[in-house]
């Protein structure tokens, strides 16, 4: 299990986060949440509510956004479930924060099919610049986790920073999206790898050729 | 005999096309699915069995026949009402490897969205839910707007595609853990709860999510259902071998000249599925050193057993691994196997969910064990230790996770023991990064 630690309830956290409330925008969002599950049955709801308010303080803060026990306790409130069942659930899943955290979180897949590709290097590339787990950077910027399995491993290695993928890095081009991002740009997402379109052998598709030029039909070929 | 293009089921695999409504019907979804509902229920779970179609998520337990757990009658509530049913979509591709769901999700979601409704109505579910896993982020965006543009279309929801059955499709998202994919931690997760496996039985198609009768398919099992009622059983099953039935995705990651994912007839030669979409093996075919060849959850095969190993079920059974989810990590000679097979043993010591005790406390020790033998800071005995451990793993927990932290392990003991004992013998602190 991951190791991770909530963090503490202190009167600062309270005095800064005790009001939360949803947005109205966000408060329409989680009705709409909420329509999905069965009557009775709300307390599915609490993964994307929680995912919802972290996003939520992560808008007013300017990072990716993490979940204070006060919050915590306002999603337990709306769902009515006992906030432990709520902590319960922040703390078992690796993507809620449960401590503060930077603007960009700097995640890195090092799992077996992106190490063979050379994720070391962009640990190191990551490290170089000052980044470690659990350790948010001076300028409030960068937070950094080794990450498990994406799901990104013919395009790997690869970084999930906050809600994008940056796939087929180099330290080179890890830096060039880094350097990107501390500009107040936003990189092309997806492969880096030049003429790469998706999950397509680099190069060029060994199949469904017809497809890269025009939205082929092969019904008639049947 | 090479699959042809006109027979791949995934024709925007790569999405140079959009994955759009429009467009997917211009390619053939959602053509004609209310004439395959009009088939009526018993007659596609008949054409579904036998397609020889086996469930593309790790398992291949055969699809249709899973279909027809589902209780004819439903159960009845304390109130004497009759429960209802459904249908799950397991879209929590985790598996180190995999990344074949991901495809599907982004660029064709309206085949998926298709196969939720046939699959659902076949089995009489009320609704179906996906859940994908939380790092999908902008895959999960495209499924939110694919299905809204499914209900605007009038093809999901009350009477779907004119059929006179309302079927809904929610999608949910997990948050990271790898555990959600097994099928009543999944359901464990849908209902608010920490992803800790359940106890079987009873089986989620007796009481599953909220109690109900439940089936959980993955998201490949599911996309392929429309097509093949399409195209019929017969053209499906004529790809493959006996007893491994179709075409699948192929997904090839580590040492090969060109990762990708590609659709493939099963039962393709591991030679001739390199050679022709990934250009070789890096350094060529005698750099080769062993594969991984349905996740990381099937033991490693070296490389003399694989290099002409059919890619499908049976094939890699009798070399003793498995399909798993068909995703390759190719390794050649570079690669520092028992760093390979330790990281391996880390990401399931990180995702244990702590239920059971072998698994949580094995986990661990088994990947420590791992670390030391791979700078050689260890006793040949303690390989034998470590085999034993595993084995006190294996098959005593509640769900397959203890089973897939141990099986890479004894597929490293078995093959590659005497690189254990070199290092062993030369013990390389050095080797630790």
């Amino acid at each position: 299990m991951a190791d991770r630690y909530i963090e503490p309830d202190t009167p600062e956290m309270r005095a800064r986060w005790g009001n939360f409330a949803w947005t109205p925008e966000n408060a329409e969002k989680s009705k709409d949440v909420l329509s999905r599950y069965p009557e009775g049955r709300q307390r599915s709801a609490v993964m994307p509510l929680l995912d919802l308010a972290q996003r939520q303080v992560g808008a007013e803060e300017n990072t990716q956004g993490w979940l204070p026990i006060p919050v915590m306790e306002y999603v337990a409130a709306y769902l009515d479930m006992p906030i432990i069942r709520v902590v319960e659930v922040a703390t078992f899943y690796t993507m809620y924060n449960i401590a503060p955290i930077g603007r960009f979180h700097v995640q890195v897949c090092g799992t077996t099919p992106c190490m063979l590709r050379g994720s070391d290097d962009l640990i190191s590339a990551c490290k170089k610049r000052g980044m470690k787990a659990g350790h948010i950077s001076e300028d409030g910027l960068w937070s950094f986790t080794e990450v498990e399995c994406m799901g990104n491993c013919a395009s790997a290695p690869m970084v999930q920073i906050n809600d994008d993928n940056y796939e087929d890095l180099t330290a080179e081009r890890l830096d060039k999206v880094l350097d990107a991002l501390a500009a107040g740009e936003t990189p092309k997402a997806g492969t880096q790898e030049p003429g790469r379109h998706t999950v397509e052998p680099v190069g060029g598709p060994t199949t469904l050729k017809d497809m890269v030029t025009e939205n082929h039909d092969y019904r008639g070929e049947w | 005999m090479a699959l042809a293009d006109k027979d791949r089921i995934f024709t925007n695999l790569y999405g140079f096309q959009p994955w759009n409504l429009k467009e997917a019907m211009a390619r053939g979804a959602w053509d004609g699915t209310k004439d395959i509902l009009a088939k009526g229920k018993e007659a596609i779970v008949e054409e579904m069995k036998a397609s020889g179609l086996r469930g593309r998520g790790g398992a291949g337990f055969p699809t249709g026949l899973k279909w027809s757990f589902m209780p004819k009658e439903p159960p009845k509530d304390a109130a004497g009402n009759p429960k209802p049913s459904f249908l799950v979509i397991n879209a929590d591709e985790s598996e180190p490897g995999s990344c074949k769901d991901r495809e599907i999700m982004r660029h064709d979601p309206h085949l998926l969205f298709e196969g939720a409704l046939v699959a659902g109505f076949a089995m009489g579910a009320r609704a179906a839910y996906i859940y994908i896993r939380g790092e999908y982020i902008r895959e999960a965006e495209v499924l939110f707007a694919a299905r809204e543009e499914a209900y605007a279309a009038g093809l999901l929801g009350k009477n779907a595609c004119g059929s006179g059955y309302d079927f809904d499709v929610f999608v949910h998202r997990g948050a990271g853990a790898y555990i959600c994919g097994e099928e009543t931690a999944m359901i464990e997760s849908l209902e608010g709860k920490k992803g800790q496996p359940r106890l079987k039985p009873p089986f989620p198609a007796g009481a599953g999510l909220y109690g109900c009768p439940t089936t959980v398919n993955n998201v490949e099992s599911i996309a392929v259902a429309p097509t093949i009622m399409r195209r019929g059983a017969a053209w499906f099953s004529s790809f493959g071998n006996e007893n491994n039935r179709g075409t699948k995705l192929f997904q090839i990651s580590g040492h090969v000249d060109k990762p990708c994912v590609v659709e493939e007839e099963m039962s393709i030669s591991f030679r001739e599925l390199i050679e022709k979409h990934c250009g070789g093996i890096r350094g060529g075919w005698d750099n080769l050193l062993a594969v991984i060849p349905g996740g990381s959850s099937v033991p490693l095969v070296p490389a003399k057993d694989i290099i002409d190993c059919p890619m499908d079920y049976d094939g890699l059974k009798a070399v003793g691994s498995g399909l798993g989810t068909a995703a390759i990590i190719v390794m050649d000679k570079s690669t520092d196997i028992v760093r390979a097979i330790s990281r391996i043993s880390y990401f399931y010591k990180h995702e244990s969910c702590g239920q059971c005790t072998p698994c949580r406390e094995g986990t661990g020790w088994m990947w420590r064990v791992m670390e030391r033998l791979r700078t050689g800071d260890a006793s040949v005995e303690e390989i034998d230790m470590l085999f034993q451990v595993t084995k006190q793993v294996e098959g005593h927990t509640i769900c397959a996770l203890g089973d897939a932290a141990a099986w890479p392990i004894q597929g490293l003991i078995r093959h590659f023991r005497p690189e254990l004992e070199r290092r062993i013998a030369e013990n390389m602190p050095e080797a630790a990064e």
